[in-house]
């Protein structure tokens, strides 16, 4: 490597050249199964799935979409969105209020209910799996999609409690002395200085939620039965298995499962990110 | 993300501006404010800690879920250590373990370091690295065994660049296919760790990467004598999120391959759920989920005491 300065110019290429074709090589996964989602059955049984494309249709995707007698991806993406949004609302408001009390008021045992919060976000959902189908089974809730949202409601309860009672515990006490000195109740004190003032942390929040619930694979395979309540990570999974000679339909289901969680994440990079960093190094 | 919880969160340093209650404002607990901390307590109390204690009670018994629960004390796990599939699923998570989180951690560091300065692309970079975050690990499975198709993508590259000795049905070799689904969720995990890098880098010291680099240090002695000494926190939070990510891993494995061809891509958390939802041994798969735990755990309190002892 030479040690003189190099000028930035020659770097500024060398970077360029060292980068592109790196992140080239890192997309190619993604490419290839766009590429494949976008050919037709019959230019891969002749031409083979590796190589150029000699078709372009949409047909994969109506297909994937309408599906051929298994519910079709439109209702997985359906039943995905149903369970997503409860639970993003209900994980961010119960995990406010709770992390409000935590850091705000004098709660007897708070820092042992903050260990057990960062203990429940540490475990795997394995060492709870068994018992938790057992208890959607005996709830009556087995195969509704009311039984994913509460678990990971449950679930993820610890996370985004531990976040932001970590990040109520750095706003000034000033703040919301004053507004107790004026006597402003317990909940507008929450509702209109606290949660306001938490609104960045929220968004990010949010977003990973948003992305985590929709990704979610393991309690729905497990709490949900029926191809007419599968979210579309499930979905994808029978879809293989039923589907594994047509690879261009199952591409384009892949293809259309990817997407929400990729606008989420385009439109809210900047808020991800930051929740992500929340999660562990702040 | 690795699902829910894929961004583990790593211990935080207790220090650092943090007033301590007892000079602080808090002030008595209003009636309100207990059902405010109850609603988040009792859902994390009704889908966390009793069915996680009801784990452990299952892992002393014989139950196949149906029938009554018969009290076995510590027989399932003499048996763990008799089974062949659960030594090979153990076997291969510890090679997960040190390979996912190896090859996360390094691609992670070099992207970061790599675009740490804001200059011209950089943006667009990060973007794509991190992309796979976005998709879950099912879709992420999908993309990667499109690439492995026999006569796939990858064979064709390989063909086209002159290997063609190298092609082969990637998914079905026994002795490639737990590396083949590495490297897929290596892809997803690498974007999150440059993240956490990046930001340990930003709160490195600059002046000492330039000083370094007046005094006439190379690229790589900078990397190794001045940054990485700097983020030694950042590496204890990355390695307990890959070693936890690792434990838990079970959705992309699950898609790409179930554990197979022949237990070839075995890992504890795939042992776990067919022992309890293919054979419905739920005793025995809670004996797995207890170990998944402990090793979790065991590891977790290994880093956070290294932790405490740097910050001394």
């Amino acid at each position: 490597m030479p040690r003189e300065r190099q000028s930035s110019g020659a770097r500024r290429v060398r970077f360029h050249l060292l980068m592109a074709p790196i992140c080239l090589i890192w997309c190619a996964p993604l490419v290839f199964t766009v590429i494949v989602s976008f050919r037709s059955f019959t230019d891969i049984i002749e031409h083979g799935i590796g190589a150029a494309p000699h078709s372009f249709t949409t047909g994969a995707y109506s297909t994937a979409l309408n599906g051929d007698g298994t519910g079709g991806e439109g209702r997985a993406l359906l039943n995905s969105t149903i369970i997503t949004v409860p639970t993003v609302v209900a994980l961010l408001l119960l995990s406010s209020m709770a992390a409000f009390a935590l850091s705000r008021y004098r709660v007897p045992g708070r820092r042992a209910i903050v260990a057990v919060m960062l203990t429940g976000n540490l475990l795997p959902p394995q060492v709870v799996l068994v018992p938790v189908v057992r208890m959607v089974q005996s709830l009556g809730i087995f195969n509704h999609l009311i039984a994913p949202i509460l678990v990971q409601t449950g679930f993820g309860m610890g996370f985004y409690t531990f976040v932001l009672y970590g990040f109520m515990r750095s706003l000034p006490e000033a703040l919301t002395d004053a507004a107790h000195v004026d006597g402003a109740s317990p909940v507008s004190i929450y509702w209109r200085i606290v949660l306001p003032l938490v609104r960045p942390a929220l968004a990010g929040l949010a977003a990973l939620a948003a992305t985590w619930t929709f990704s979610d694979f393991i309690f729905a395979i497990t709490t949900l039965q029926s191809s007419s309540t599968f979210p579309v990570t499930v979905f994808l999974f029978n879809f293989e298995t039923l589907n594994i000679t047509s690879w261009n339909v199952i591409a384009a289901a892949a293809v259309l499962a990817a997407l929400p969680t990729a606008a989420i994440f385009l439109v809210f990079q900047r808020q991800m990110i930051s929740g992500l960093l929340l999660g562990s190094v702040k | 993300m690795v699902a829910i919880g894929e961004g583990a969160v790593g211990p935080r340093s207790p220090r650092r501006h943090r007033a301590s209650p007892e000079r602080s404002g808090l002030r008595r607990v209003p009636p309100v404010i207990w059902v405010f901390l109850g609603l988040g307590a009792a859902m994390e109390a009704f889908w966390v800690a009793w069915p996680a204690l009801n784990t452990f009670y299952y892992s002393f018994t014989r139950w196949d879920g149906i029938g009554k629960k018969v009290w076995v004390g510590a027989g399932n796990y003499r048996g763990l250590l008799h089974d062949p599939v659960f030594g090979k699923a153990l076997v291969d998570n510890c090679i997960w373990v040190v390979g996912f989180g190896g090859l996360s951690l390094l691609f992670g560091l070099f992207f970061a370091l790599a675009l740490d300065r804001p200059r011209r692309g950089v943006g667009l970079y990060r973007a794509l690295i991190y992309l796979p975050l976005a998709f879950s690990l099912v879709v992420t499975g999908l993309f990667w065994q499109t690439f492995y198709m026999p006569g796939g993508p990858l064979d064709t590259v390989l063909g086209a660049i002159g290997l063609k000795g190298l092609e082969q049905q990637w998914l079905a070799q026994p002795h490639l296919v737990l590396y083949c689904v590495l490297v897929a969720a290596v892809w997803h995990e690498v974007g999150y760790i440059m993240v956490l890098y990046l930001a340990g880098l930003k709160a490195a010291d600059p002046e000492l990467a330039q000083a370094s680099e007046v005094d006439g240090a190379t690229a790589m002695q900078r990397v190794v004598f001045v940054l990485l000494p700097q983020l030694r926190e950042v590496n204890l939070i990355v390695l307990a999120i890959v070693v936890i990510d690792s434990l838990r891993t079970f959705d992309i494995v699950w898609v790409m391959t179930g554990g197979g061809p022949n237990n070839a891509s075995q890992l504890l958390s795939i042992d776990m759920y067919m022992e309890a939802f293919s054979d419905l041994q739920l005793g025995y798969a809670s004996a797995i989920a207890v170990v998944i735990f402990l090793l979790t755990v065991g590891f977790v309190m290994f880093l956070v005491s290294r932790m405490v002892k740097g910050a001394r």
